[in-house]
């Protein structure tokens, strides 16, 4: 046993209003510059949809995340180290700038400058990347918006496998929930794998996966070996670029950007323990459906004194063992199993992971009644197909998802028969294979979901690791060379440098 | 005059070429390797670019390694072999031909793909297309060598370059008055190639040095970083209870 300590994150998809304030408050941190325009490193999906970029899901198509072999050894679906450096001159695996969208501005200046006119001037749109007038806009990050463009498109979605999907397309029956996604800073990544610099790399202290910048060649291996396209290759500095989870907050003890700002308060951060020894194990399980389960095998109970002899002796400091011990991400996954990883068939074993989102009854109307289930509904009439769910988050095995959604509509009748009702239902609980404290905990974990419940975040005891006195008038976090303001264009500059005429509007 | 130019152009101007091509890439790699990049454009426009990239780059390969090999190996060593001088000038011209025409082929949809494609050209650098109008064209000069050689094959012009180029790298004198009565063809060859390493360390060229060969050689797929100062690689023994 080998322990580690990640930082780790939960999405309650059933309290997400699709608002994007976490992507456009992540924009503005990280992804303002030339270069990345087209990039989220946190994105809000619309689902059922192709999503950012197309087809994302689809490994058929990208050839992301691992594939097991017939020896039972896993490898990355674009090939070993051979097969990985063959793509080097071309990668026949990489999506094109139009795959997720050609990023533009608009003519805003015009609106100010336009000579008298008898129609008012308008701001047309212009390519970012050649400055040329666009004529038609035809995909942006978020183009299928609360189901925008018709079901013909969104029924492509890779989560319609093995569901009858043509029922979903007329206007009565059809569903929709919003699906925030970001790196997954996964226990198995494949970007890293694949990397043939070895510039991405995972820490050992919190599990963040990050991008040596310096050490990146632009071999834009690691943009098709991420199964969820949470790599992007910046076309102005020739280098990849990912969600760095905000690490420089995460180190002081703040949530990222995406979680503090999240106006739902869906986000949850907290200290998970798993023993390192056993990642290639779980991730080269022979059924997809399994993955799950191992997946929730290697993590530690943080309450177990041998794992925190062992985590000590493997030099886990005594604060993240403490804050293990109230992690949200714990409790949610590991206790109520109500949170599930994102597509685990890709075998990376991601570290984001989501509670799925509950939905109308659908046959009420039919029916005019609940489900059998006594005062329970059953979640099978939940509008949303099970099975869709189950593709999204336990490769297709819908027994675990209908176990979670049994228990957040216990929640939510337990806490009516009190509060509403005048009288505990004591027989709720029982129902789902809970106590009646544990209900009372879920609900002022997701439902009252205060700030310092929802993030513990331990702080990273960089004094350890570093002589502090070095870092003196450094520059802290930056991009390119040195301090200042961030290099736009990073060419050599000197005899060769860009001229500044070309740089774009 | 002529003899002073000749003895500049290919006595002194290669160690001028090959400093700074040394000390040049050693600098900025210790000075700025967050510029030190193969600067693909893939992703903004595919079309063209598998074509021309793949043929491009095992074209120049060949052509490199043809290169390397056949002018610094000693000529004793092709002697002991029993090659002998025409037989290796045939395969030099045989070899580099199909490669130069691989070469050419996969250079001219990368040229077309950098000068006429909007969002390509957009986005290149001054050195980007410089580079590779230089690589083109002494790809051209190199390709029109083969029409020369063809005129006498006795191995006896080839072998003086590679004498040149021995003389060159083992700091012997001389090695100018062996290429003087070269073929301009063969002087311009020689003269735009020691230009190319003079310009390599300030362009997009240096991510060859960077050829990722060592990730074959990686121990299993994971890397994992730390900062702690005693690094938990290897197990410490749990304090007793």
């Amino acid at each position: 046993m080998k322990v580690r300590a990640q930082i780790s994150m939960i999405l309650n998809l059933d309290k997400c209003i699709g608002c994007h304030t976490c992507s456009v408050t992540c924009k503005n941190v990280w992804t303002g510059r030339e270069g990345v325009e087209y990039a989220w490193f946190n994105n809000v999906e619309t689902k059922p949809g192709i999503g950012y970029p197309d087809d994302w899901e689809d490994q058929a198509r990208w050839n992301g995340g691992w594939e097991r072999k017939k020896n039972g050894k896993i490898q990355p679906k674009m090939g070993g180290k051979l097969g990985v450096l063959s793509k080097v001159f071309a990668n026949p695996d990489l999506p094109e700038i139009d795959d997720y969208y050609e990023p533009f501005t608009f003519d805003y200046e015009h609106l100010q400058k336009a000579p008298e006119m008898k129609t008012p001037p308008t701001a047309r749109p212009r390519s970012l990347i050649t400055g040329e007038r666009m004529e038609k806009i035809n995909k942006g990050p978020n183009w299928e918006e609360i189901l925008g463009g018709e079901f013909s498109k969104r029924s492509k979605d890779y989560n319609f496998e093995n569901v009858e999907k043509e029922i979903y397309g007329q206007f009565e029956n059809t569903f929709m929930m919003y699906l925030p996604r970001l790196c997954e800073h996964c226990l198995n990544p494949s970007c890293v794998a694949v990397c043939p610099s070895g510039a991405i790399y995972k820490r050992e202290e919190d599990g963040v996966v990050l991008i040596d910048q310096n050490k990146c060649r632009g071999w834009r291996m690691c943009v098709s070996g991420c199964p969820y396209k949470k790599i992007y290759y910046n076309w102005s500095s020739g280098k990849s670029e990912k969600c760095t989870l905000c690490y420089p907050r995460l180190e002081a003890g703040q949530p990222t950007v995406c979680s503090e700002t999240c106006v739902g308060r869906i986000r949850y951060l907290g200290v998970v323990l798993y023993d390192a020894d056993r990642i290639g194990e779980a991730a080269s399980v022979e059924k997809e459906t399994d993955l799950y389960q191992s997946h929730l095998d290697i993590f530690l109970d943080p309450n177990d004194p041998e794992v925190q002899r062992q985590a000590r002796a493997d030099g886990v400091p005594d604060a993240w063992l403490e804050s293990a011990k109230k992690s949200p991400i714990w409790k949610m996954a590991m206790e109520w199993k109500i949170a599930f990883p994102l597509h685990p068939e890709y075998r990376t074993l991601p570290m984001v992971w989501y509670v799925p989102p509950l939905s109308p009854i659908q046959s009420m109307a039919q029916a005019g009644a609940f489900g059998e289930k006594g005062s329970m509904p059953n979640v099978r009439d939940l509008r949303i197909p099970m099975k869709y769910l189950a593709n999204l988050l336990t490769a297709g095995d819908e027994e675990p998802v209908a176990k979670a959604l049994e228990k957040l509509i216990a929640m939510r009748a337990y806490m009516r028969s009190i509060s509403y009702e005048g009288a505990e239902d004591a027989t709720i609980p029982g129902k789902v294979g809970m106590t009646a404290e544990q209900i009372g905990e879920m609900y002022q974990l997701m439902a009252i979901a205060n700030y310092e419940d929802r993030f513990v975040i331990p702080t990273t005891h960089r004094e350890y690791a570093e002589n502090a006195y070095d870092l003196r008038n450094d520059c802290g976090f930056s991009f390119g060379e040195g301090c200042g303001e961030p290099k736009q264009s990073v060419e050599w500059t000197g005899l060769f440098a860009k001229s500044p005429a070309k740089q774009n509007p | 005059m002529a003899d002073y130019l000749n003895q500049f152009l290919f006595g002194i101007y290669p160690y001028i070429c090959l400093a700074v091509l040394g000390l040049g890439s050693i600098l900025r790699f210790e000075h700025g390797q967050y510029s030190w990049r193969t600067g693909s454009s893939q992703l903004l426009r595919r079309k063209q670019l598998v074509m021309g990239s793949i043929l491009f780059h095992v074209g120049i390969l060949i052509i490199f390694f043809g290169h390397l090999v056949g002018l610094l190996t000693p000529i004793w060593f092709f002697d002991a072999l029993g090659i002998s001088h025409g037989a290796k000038q045939i395969l030099a011209i045989v070899a580099g031909g199909f490669a130069g025409v691989m070469c050419f082929v996969g250079a001219v949809l990368l040229i077309h793909r950098r000068l006429f494609d909007a969002r390509i050209r957009a986005t290149s650098s001054f050195g980007d297309t410089t580079i590779l109008l230089l690589l083109f064209a002494q790809l051209l000069l190199g390709l029109s060598t083969i029409f020369v050689s063809l005129q006498h094959l006795d191995g006896h012009e080839m072998v003086k370059f590679m004498s040149w180029a021995q003389r060159i790298f083992t700091f012997r004198g001389g090695a100018a008055e062996l290429v003087a009565d070269a073929h301009p063809i063969f002087k311009a060859h020689l003269f735009l190639g020691l230009t190319i390493f003079l310009v390599f360390p300030f362009t997009r060229l240096v991510h060859m040095l960077s050829a990722p060969i060592w990730y074959l050689n990686r121990r299993g797929y994971q890397l994992v970083r730390t900062k702690r100062r005693n690094p938990t690689g290897k197990h410490v023994a749990p304090p007793a209870e």
